[in-house]
């Protein structure tokens, strides 16, 4: 049974693509309104990880659960069965996720990206919706940008409308990939500011994959060194910046820090 | 005999003005069906039920490799012997349309494939129902990029109504026809049709072609 103070709870999840082994019997878990970073090598499975947690890929093996309930499984009778699309859907409102490329809709202004979501899946009125889009888009800094369509932003700005996008369907966790990986360092600062104060300032549990290794420190309780489908080192970012246990751990750092 | 009479031309100008009307009536009508019907054959293939796709697929290979001609006569012939009677107008619309259908079903797929796949996740991402996904998200950014495909079509079908005559729709080839048949003279009725088909068909090509370079193709 998920215990009371577990939001994630990745129980001996295995995940392939064809021959590729992705995640080997992966096992971890987060507490809620804890803030997680995952850092490993390219290719090692962390985008995988929020990809299975968001519902976007199915596990091979194992199971996810997300607060009480399971996400990759749901129980008929006493059986516990892969999941379907409704019970998955379900699930998945808990979850928010904010991608590297933004993923802003292109057809809607920043108004409508914002609202579409709380209005047809939350069931929101219009006006509330509405005054919520605002205090988020105040809260990223971009009250001004109402009516703007997507293509008129900077990337730094797409994103911070995506994180808003995010947290106006008020998820219990949110899913950072790599969220300033394709900007420019000055854009990448304003929107890891944001991000900083959203840690700050509210309960939700964040799962982040990310190369910026100051934010990591700054935001996170715990770091969660990955490589080769599994958790090599768990600990919290003091320790792992400073006094990394595993070789492989210390390897990485190093060659982070040099590009 | 012979030249260029301005007295005939004036005379028949009325009767082919009124085929030009049924000629336009069948182009919008039969563009309109092909254009729904299109969009329902390509989310019908898409939607993941593999005996509906395969069904669709089928109609679609079928209309798409039989003359229209052979269609429009099933139509207008075959079908009352099945106690379904259509007037000219009517068979040819539904001819057309069913016809173009089958295109359009094919455009739309492309503009939907070209869709990138992150938007899909996006849309996941905020558990957005399926039909919403579609109608907000999908549809708006496919449909705009195959508008001038769509166009396109809309000509050549304007250009092939003609053929409604062979079931009886008295279109601007049938006015011209018909207005040359009572004067055993042709030169006018023809050639005026003519011209009015390039008249109205070059400035939508242009059109079309504008369309193009705007949304970026
Ligand atoms: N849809 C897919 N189909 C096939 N293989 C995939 C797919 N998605 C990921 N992979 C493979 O899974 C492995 C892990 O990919 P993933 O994107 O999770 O890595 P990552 O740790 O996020 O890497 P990076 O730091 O470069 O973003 C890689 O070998 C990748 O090629
Ligand atoms: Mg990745």
């Amino acid at each position: 049974m998920p215990a009371d103070d577990v939001m994630i709870r990745f129980d001996k999840v295995v995940k392939r693509f064809g021959d590729n082994v992705v995640l080997r019997e992966l096992d971890f878990q987060a507490r809620p309104g804890e803030h997680v970073t995952l850092i490993g090598p390219s290719g090692s499975g962390k985008t995988t990880i929020l990809r299975l947690l968001m519902g976007l890929e199915r596990v091979n093996g194992g199971t996810i659960q997300v607060g009480d309930e399971y996400l990759s499984h749901m129980r008929r009778g006493d059986k516990l069965v892969p999941a379907d699309e409704r019970h998955l859907r379900k699930v998945r409102r808990r979850i928010g996720m904010v991608f590297q490329q933004f993923n802003l809709f292109p057809n809607m202004n920043v108004l409508r990206n914002l609202t579409e979501a709380p209005i047809s899946v939350l069931g929101q009125p219009r006006e509330q919706a509405e005054a919520r889009a605002k205090e988020l888009l105040d809260m990223v800094g971009l009250a001004e940008k109402l009516t703007a369509n997507p293509a008129e932003l900077s990337g730094g700005q797409q994103q911070r409308v995506a994180i808003a996008r995010a947290l106006a369907m008020q998820p219990d966790v949110l899913l950072l990939d790599e969220v300033t990986s394709a900007l420019d360092p000055e854009l990448a600062a304003g929107v890891l500011d944001v991000l900083r104060d959203i840690a700050r300032s509210t309960d939700v549990t964040l799962l982040c994959v990310t190369h910026a290794m100051k934010f990591a420190r700054d935001i996170s309780d715990r770091v969660l060194m990955f490589d080769g489908g599994k958790i090599i080192e768990d600990a919290p970012p003091a320790e792992i910046f400073d006094s990394p246990r595993e070789a492989r751990t210390r390897d990485f750092l190093q060659s982070v820090i040099e590009t | 005999m012979g030249g260029w009479d301005w007295g005939f031309v004036s005379q028949i100008m009325p009767t082919l003005l009124r085929g030009l009307l049924v000629t336009f009536e069948a182009t919008l009508l039969g563009s309109v069906l092909a254009f729904a019907l299109g969009l329902v054959l390509a989310l019908l293939r898409r939607a993941g039920i593999p005996v509906v796709s395969r069904l669709v697929w089928l109609f679609i290979e079928f209309v798409r490799s039989t003359p229209l001609l052979v269609q429009l006569y099933f139509l207008f012939f075959v079908l009352p012997d099945f106690g379904i009677r259509l007037s000219s107008l009517t068979a040819g619309v539904i001819g057309l349309g069913v016809h173009y259908a089958c295109y359009t079903a094919e455009v739309y797929r492309a503009g939907i494939e070209g869709v990138p796949r992150a938007q899909w996740e996006a849309a996941t991402a905020l558990s957005l129902p399926r039909h919403r996904t579609w109608t907000r998200v999908i549809l708006p950014q496919a449909v705009p990029r195959v508008l001038p495909a769509l166009g396109n079509y809309v000509i050549s079908m304007f250009k092939e109504t003609p053929l409604l005559l062979a079931i009886g729709v008295i279109d601007l080839v049938g006015a011209a026809k018909e207005a040359g048949a009572g004067a055993y003279r042709y030169v006018e009725p023809y050639t005026l049709a003519g011209l009015l088909f390039l008249l109205l068909s070059y400035p939508a090509a242009v059109l079309v072609r504008r369309l193009e370079r705007r949304v970026g193709h």
